[in-house]
């Protein structure tokens, strides 16, 4: 049975006059990769530090894991990686990693059994006793996932958890979102770089003015308005005229015709119109629309933020 | 599905919600859960650990080894120069004048270390709170099962057991080092002791409730200027006792009450001397109105009520 982990209704923040979120609704399911995309200043922080219980929401609900956000029990069973993960850096990692357990009230055999696992994990097997003050911004970010799934937690919420990483380390963190999902953990992950939602997510969601005004199950956006490049010959006027029956964005460029399409069933019967027109196809081929481009889209022209 | 009551543009067939038809808290309460689970440390368990990293902190940035170490240079100079006094006053003063220059020389020295423990309390303490929220640190922490206000308190008992040893190694080492020299054993040292410990417990708490709400040189701004209201407070009081002007002795009651850092010291000061002496004129050592038990209480409770507002200011704010 699929639950819901993340359920929120209505969920809105304001600092005295300025909105920060206006409307958060949103349910995410066990075992989801969910992304969470917006421009700066959308109101992606503030949302999830109300799922977290480190803002207090001015109204709306928000329950997760059945429960109001915020609560003890909750927070047991979460585990959240800040953006720009900073931590008292004069501790090694594995003292870090053991605060952060013991903060969770992980029992001490345990502890010990876990953090090699954990620094293994995330590939900071031989740095667990330097000081985390020496380590690089990719290393810091390493040791806050760490953190971050020391309590095998059933919600890991990630900010940013790439940011500053090599090729290397993005890749551990797609594993590690994977890894989390394959066990039943819903990632919310909130990020920028969106090659990276597009590997990870399942689904996301768009934010814009705090307030959520899109969500896309990963690549359903393509089924849903699909281009496609036919390259023609001998194509009259009136079968282009034809083709608008299909769409209204339909253009004619040097042998190619593009079009916009909402139904890609439509494809055949655009082909068949256009040869009993006359036309000559040599091939029709749908274009990937990738979710920079669905993004850019989505939130209009820049508003330099 | 379940029904989006705002404007979620969902493409046809799309998105697939998790669907279900039980109410969302009945399924997560009866869902038994694959994951280990563990329960959020107990208050005095999450007390202890901020305690430990915060006193740990201190050792390993060397704050707490730099004050030590600075502490004992303070210690060696009174010591060397109080050896030189004794042996010059033993040839050239009354027995009486010798007890009383002594003491002088001893309380000055309390009162330097006074005033260095008064900063400690604050320099330590004023970006705790801020600078965590600042930068950020706090959040992985306060998203952990743990009380928020046992964050606040175990970073108070790590500071005060700084402080504590800071006191004892200062302000102790200074009444041993004058016991052993000269032979002047004050009535009551360890009261003296924990009046001075008692102003810094002041100074830590209401530097960490001002780091709740403002920044790190703001919070210290605010606790270094209400100890100097307290400390003009202090020196209007005693000149209104002398001049009997009863005005300047309520104003300084006020600023006693406003922030009793200086009053505390007064009666440390009053403490450490033979019951005789003490009144020679309007010094910061003198105890020619000297505050009252009552007062002592007040600044007990005082020290107890910004720690608990520190800690409901911080479990009240948005991080």
């Amino acid at each position: 049975m699929t639950t819901l982990t993340i359920d929120t209704s209505q969920l809105r923040k304001t600092y005295g006059t300025r909105t920060a979120v206006r409307d958060l609704t949103l349910q995410v399911g066990r075992g989801e990769a969910f992304g969470f995309l917006g421009p700066n200043g959308a109101g992606k922080s503030t949302s999830i530090k109300m799922l977290l219980g480190l803002v207090k929401p001015t109204g709306g609900t928000a329950l997760l894991l059945g429960q109001p956000v915020g609560t003890r029990e909750v927070r047991t069973r979460i585990g959240f990686l800040p953006e720009h993960f900073r931590f008292y850096d004069w501790l090694s990692a594995s003292e870090l990693i053991a605060f952060h357990g013991r903060l969770c009230g992980l029992a001490e055999d345990k502890l010990r059994r876990k953090i090699p696992e954990l620094l293994e994990r995330v590939g900071l097997g031989t740095q667990n006793n330097k000081p985390i003050r020496s380590f690089s911004k990719g290393m810091m970010q390493r040791v806050g996932l760490a953190q971050a799934i020391v309590n095998d937690p059933e919600i890991l919420f990630l900010d940013e958890p790439t940011s500053g990483l090599d090729p290397a380390g993005r890749k551990l963190v797609r594993e590690v979102i994977a890894e989390q999902c394959s066990r039943g953990t819903t990632v919310f992950l909130n990020s920028h770089l969106l090659g990276e939602v597009e590997q990870s997510c399942d689904r996301v969601a768009f934010i814009r003015d705090g307030r959520i005004i899109a969500m896309y199950e990963m690549g359903a956006w393509q089924s849903a308005q699909t281009e496609v490049e036919i390259r023609v010959g001998h194509v009259s006027s009136a079968a282009i005229e034809q083709l608008k029956g299909f769409t209204q964005d339909v253009r004619l460029v040097g042998q190619v015709l593009q079009l916009r399409l909402v139904k890609v069933e439509d494809l055949p019967d655009i082909v068949r119109r256009l040869v009993e027109a006359g036309a000559d196809v040599f091939s029709v081929v749908p274009q990937r629309v990738s979710l920079e481009d669905l993004f850019l889209q989505m939130m209009g022209p820049d508003p330099g933020l | 599905m379940r029904e989006n009551a705002i404007d979620v543009r969902l493409p046809a067939g799309a998105p697939k919600l998790p669907a279900s038809d039980q109410p969302v808290i009945g399924r997560a309460t009866k869902e038994s859960s694959a994951f280990v689970l563990s329960r959020g440390p107990g208050a005095l368990r999450t007390t202890l650990l901020m305690a430990r990293v915060t006193f740990r902190e201190a050792a390993r940035r060397k704050i707490l080894w730099i004050a030590m170490l600075a502490g004992v240079a303070f210690l060696a100079l009174f010591s060397t120069a109080l050896h030189f006094v004794l042996k010059h006053e033993a040839r050239h003063t009354s027995t009486v004048d010798f007890r009383e220059g002594m003491i002088m020389m001893t309380m000055m020295v309390l009162y330097a270390g006074s005033m260095m423990t008064s900063l400690m309390a604050v320099l330590t303490s004023c970006d705790t709170l801020s600078g965590e929220i600042a930068s950020g640190t706090i959040h992985a922490i306060a998203t952990k099962p743990v009380q928020r206000w046992c964050l606040v308190l175990g970073k108070w008992v790590g500071f005060m057991g700084m402080l504590t040893l800071y006191v004892l190694l200062i302000e102790g080492g200074s009444i041993m080092i004058s016991w052993l020299e000269s032979g002047y054993r004050p009535p009551h040292g360890l009261a003296v002791l924990s009046l001075i410990w008692l102003q810094a417990l002041v100074l830590l708490g209401v530097t960490m409730t001002a780091s709740t709400s403002f920044s790190s040189l703001t919070s210290g701004a605010v606790s270094l200027g209400l100890y100097g209201v307290a400390f003009v407070g202090g020196w209007i009081e005693q000149f209104g006792s002398l001049q009997h002007v009863k005005a300047c002795i309520n104003l300084g009651i006020l600023s006693s009450l406003i922030m009793p850092s200086d009053a505390l010291w007064r009666r440390a000061a009053f403490k450490f001397q033979p019951p005789l002496l003490g009144t020679v004129g309007v010094t910061p050592f003198s105890g020619t109105l000297v505050p009252s038990n009552a007062m002592v209480v007040y600044a007990a409770f005082y020290a107890l009520l910004v720690m608990l507002l520190a800690q409901f200011l911080f479990s009240r704010r948005d991080l």
